[in-house]
């Protein structure tokens, strides 16, 4: 069962992506899109981890420790993860107040109906 | 659990419950940290996904305020291809190393010159600290100016107050 | 929600306990876990509570708009500037080994710098994209 974590993360990453390209409002393809992102962080701290050792803080009465190296990517991937959102989200909030909607399907009409009017 | 949750908020038509369960899922994803021992992590995790990524999907919500409309048709050619991308992940991982496996490249590359030098050459104890200060400075100081670069964007794009478009909604 | 005597009691109560968490998970980074980021969310989080509670404008008078702007920008130059600094002293960029009389003073003195300038980036722009959307709806009271 050495694999585990893995398919564990597959399954979360297909879902998210699921939720991504298969809804069509625009907020949920966003938290579809955070969903895979979180998953892909397990991905990455999973293979880091030593059954037996601690967290990669040097003390003296341990010996072995966790791999840091990860810890610091999926850092810098979830500040760059919550900038991703936040900067989505005003986009939304934009095309709302443009179009009126958030629905992925009513806007396209609504854009399609623009430039035949114009 | 996890995975109870996604498929919830894949069903989910009620924006403000997705937005909850969402943030569900981000603690979760926190304590599974923990038991990794990612503890710098599982705290940014719990901070910025449970904490500040919540308020801004509720932000996001108030200024929208609508719910997801049914789905016109059955989304079959998705779920195919997201079956079909996740057989091919499967079949890839099934070559990585196993889980918690010390012989692994992860292990024997760099990370044993951080543990056992981090301490000596740094003066500093927290291993991912000195590697994300120090070692590894200019991800860092790229980490920051895209932060910083987000904030611009949300200021220059969410500046001037609403115009009356069409108030619909 | 100012009305409500429990809710404002116990964001008046949490504000100065979370910031002093904010200020030891920054200040105890290099000895457990914490550092830059964490701190600033959490001192983000602080002030969005006082927000939500008594009111954006309230939230104004606390930290004015023109301090928040211009925090987002201080923060990334501290942390360019700890570069020019190792530049100035004879080293490369972000060369910590040179700002120092010994090359592990030199590398505490930096590592604090830099995740001083990283906490002042990350709270100001979380609380400034939390006020852009708070204030869209509808007209501020200035």
């Amino acid at each position: 069962m050495g694999h585990y974590s893995y398919f564990v993360t597959i399954f979360l990453m297909v879902a998210g992506l699921y939720v991504t390209i298969a809804r069509g409002n625009l907020v949920k393809k966003l938290v579809g899109l955070s969903i895979c992102q979180t998953s892909v962080y397990l991905l990455y701290l999973a293979p880091g981890k030593l059954i037996g050792a601690t967290a990669p803080i040097v003390a003296p009465q341990y010996a072995t420790y966790s791999n840091p190296l990860p810890h610091v990517l999926i850092l810098t991937a979830i500040v760059v993860g919550v900038a991703t959102l936040a900067l989505g989200l005003a986009l939304v909030v934009r095309i709302r107040e443009a179009y009126g909607s958030i629905e992925e399907d009513q806007i396209l009409a609504e854009d399609g109906r623009r430039d035949a009017a114009a | 659990m996890m995975a109870v949750l996604v498929v919830a908020v894949a069903v989910q038509r009620n924006l403000f419950s997705v937005v909850v369960l969402t943030g569900i899922y981000s603690f979760l994803m926190a304590t599974v940290m923990v038991a990794l021992d990612a503890v710098d992590v599982a705290m940014t995790e719990a901070s910025v996904g449970a904490g500040i990524s919540t308020v801004l999907l509720l932000g996001a919500l108030y200024l929208v305020r609508a719910d997801e409309a049914k789905p016109m048709h059955r989304p079959l050619l998705p779920l195919l291809v997201s079956i079909g991308v996740g057989v091919a992940l499967v079949y890839g991982t099934l070559g990585l190393p196993a889980f918690s496996d010390p012989s692994a490249p992860i292990h024997t590359h760099v990370a044993p010159r951080y543990l056992n030098d981090a301490l000596r050459e740094t003066g500093v104890p927290n291993v991912v600290t000195a590697v994300l200060a120090s070692y590894r400075g200019f991800d860092t100081l790229g980490e920051a100016m895209v932060v910083f670069t987000a904030g611009a964007g949300v200021v220059a794009l969410l500046r001037r107050r609403r115009r009356d478009v069409g108030d619909g909604k | 929600m100012k009305n409500d005597l429990v809710l404002r009691v116990v964001a008046k109560l949490f504000m100065p306990f979370m910031l002093l968490f904010a200020l030891y998970v920054q200040f105890h980074g290099e000895l457990g876990p914490g550092g830059g980021f964490q701190a600033g969310v959490i001192v983000a989080a602080a002030v969005i509570l006082y927000a939500i509670v008594f009111g954006l404008p309230a939230a104004r008078r606390l930290v004015p708009d023109a301090i928040v702007e211009s925090m987002m920008a201080i923060g990334v130059l501290i942390y360019a500037g700890v570069g020019v600094a190792g530049l100035l002293m004879g080293g490369a960029y972000l060369d910590y080994f040179v700002l120092d009389r010994d090359p592990v003073h030199g590398q505490e003195r930096g590592i604090f710098w830099v995740e001083v300038g990283v906490a002042i980036t990350v709270s100001s722009v979380m609380l400034k994209i939390f006020s852009m959307f708070a204030s869209r709806g509808h007209d501020p009271d200035e």
